[in-house]
């Protein structure tokens, strides 16, 4: 597994330096959207020549280099306990190479551990795989839209939000209308449905994995994605918050099975610097990928 | 685009308006969560600082800096979320004569108050910016408390050329983060509004 630690600052290099290609194209699509000359112009141009200049330089685009979170997919043959070493140990490494801000804080002592790891830090997820490959995919999650993110109870009464799918595009706009532009939008925006706030926030927080430009596999999903989208754009709070069309670039949504006395519903944001990357390591030949 | 040069005098800040899109020449200070605290609680007497900031800017960022044996360089360098320091910023204005205050997201009512009071104005940034803003960062002038807050937290001292920002709080009351909110809220409760069913 030790080959596994350069890979793993690798990962961190790629998602930290560079955008996905869905999201640089949604991103330049939406700039052709705005007003020539507008604020929402200015500021999409600017975020386009951000993304440009990082990955050129091979820096941080955003200097908050996010909470890192991992969602794995492991092979039965392979231990957890020794692939999570893995990680933190790459994530030791990737703080100072990369390099990442360190934004791993005591919460007892306030003293920031200087290399991203601490306790519960990074965040990591863990599904079993199918065949032979480790499927690490990471997440650098920022903390300003973060902190906009919300979880819901249905029914909803200030909302008028009933136990149904309407009632969950209700929560979104809620939760956009409250974050106006303090997570910097244009942004992508996971939701997740089930029986217990445990669950739904991982769900909601899985969704921003996908790829923008994918489709739900279920058709209601799928129309109440661009439903919420269009509704969420509607609202004109536009990129970084200062008006314009493009408030979210995508909405994605999961549901589970609930309780048919619970309906809690999740909202996770990224920002528009929605870094993600994964990497596919071979068990087999000890071979691995990086992909965005 | 309106270029502003630092400091700024009073009148220089008073002219702005919300929505005016400036680029900024000259000497800032970052600052955000500790270093807000700090300049609070123990209110150190300006002479203290390393930097003056009268007239300047404190930008509430936390940059990525690494030390070349050339001197530190500035890696990224974009806003956090201004909101964090609303308890502080009032004071902090009144202590150390900032002429603007810059950040994302915008701020609360002390704030838009104690610019109307002291002739000062918030300014966004491009949220996620940091290499773009970082590369407008000339030089690091210097750096306080770096020990003791670390890096993000400290204050950095920096000298910017062509650094892009929009007006979004003036001196004269005005908040276009608010006029916005007060917008999407009526677009926001029209679409909640109930018997507005969706086309399943």
């Amino acid at each position: 597994m030790s080959a596994l630690d350069d890979a793993v600052v690798e990962l961190y290099r790629k998602a930290a330096t560079s955008l996905p290609p869905d999201v640089v194209n949604a991103l330049s699509i939406a700039r052709s959207h705005e007003a020539k000359g507008s604020r929402a112009s200015l500021a999409l141009s600017v975020i386009l020549e951000n993304i440009r200049a990082a990955s050129k330089s091979a820096r941080p685009l955003c200097q908050d280099t996010g909470i890192p979170v991992f969602f794995l997919r492991i092979p039965a043959c392979v231990s957890y306990r020794e692939v999570k070493n893995t990680i933190v140990k790459g994530t030791k490494l990737a703080t100072r190479a990369v390099p990442l801000r360190p934004n791993a804080v005591d919460t007892l002592t306030e003293k920031n551990s200087e290399d991203n790891t601490g306790t519960g830090f990074p965040v990591i997820y863990c599904d079993e795989a199918r065949g032979n490959r480790l499927i690490i995919d990471l997440m650098l999650k920022g903390s300003g839209s973060e902190n906009i993110g919300q979880t819901y109870k249905l029914p909803d009464e200030a909302l008028f939000a009933e136990r149904e799918l309407d009632g969950v595009r209700k929560c979104v706009l809620d939760a956009v209308q409250k974050a106006q532009g303090r997570g910097c939008p244009p942004y992508i925006i996971g939701v997740g449905v089930g029986a217990t706030r445990d669950q739904v926030t991982r769900l909601s927080k899985e969704q921003l994995l996908r790829r923008l430009d994918d489709a739900n596999r279920h058709p209601i999903l799928a129309r109440l994605e661009k439903t919420i989208r269009d509704d969420v754009n509607a609202l004109n709070i536009g990129p970084v918050g200062l008006g314009g069309r493009t408030t979210a670039l995508a909405v994605k949504i999961a549901v589970n099975y609930r309780h048919p006395a619970t309906y809690f519903v999740d909202v996770s944001v990224a920002c528009w610097a929605d870094r993600r990357a994964r990497l596919i390591y071979d068990i087999q030949n000890s071979k691995y990928r990086i992909q965005s | 685009m309106k270029s502003i040069r630092l400091p700024m005098t009073k009148e220089d800040a008073v002219s702005l308006r919300i929505g005016d899109v400036i680029s900024l020449q000259g000497m800032i200070a970052t600052g955000r969560d500790r270093m807000h605290r700090y300049l609070f609680d123990e209110r150190p007497p300006a002479a203290h600082i390393p930097f003056d900031l009268r007239g300047s800017v404190l930008y509430h960022c936390g940059p990525i800096v690494k030390k070349t044996p050339e001197g530190y360089q500035v890696f990224a360098a974009g806003p956090t979320t201004s909101m964090r320091v609303e308890r502080y910023t009032a004071q902090v204005i009144a202590d150390y004569g900032m002429r603007g205050v810059m950040g994302k997201g915008g701020m609360g009512a002390k704030t838009l108050d104690a610019l109307k009071e002291h002739g000062c104005v918030y300014l966004q940034a491009i949220g996620g910016a940091a290499v773009y803003l970082a590369e407008r960062v000339t030089k690091v002038a210097g750096v306080w408390k770096l020990e003791e807050f670390g890096m993000a937290e400290a204050m950095w001292i920096l000298e910017v050329n062509d650094f892009p920002a929009i007006v979004t709080m003036d001196a004269h009351g005005k908040n276009l983060h608010e006029e916005i909110e007060k917008k999407s809220r009526s677009i926001f409760e029209t679409l909640i509004a109930p018997r507005r069913g969706i086309a399943m």
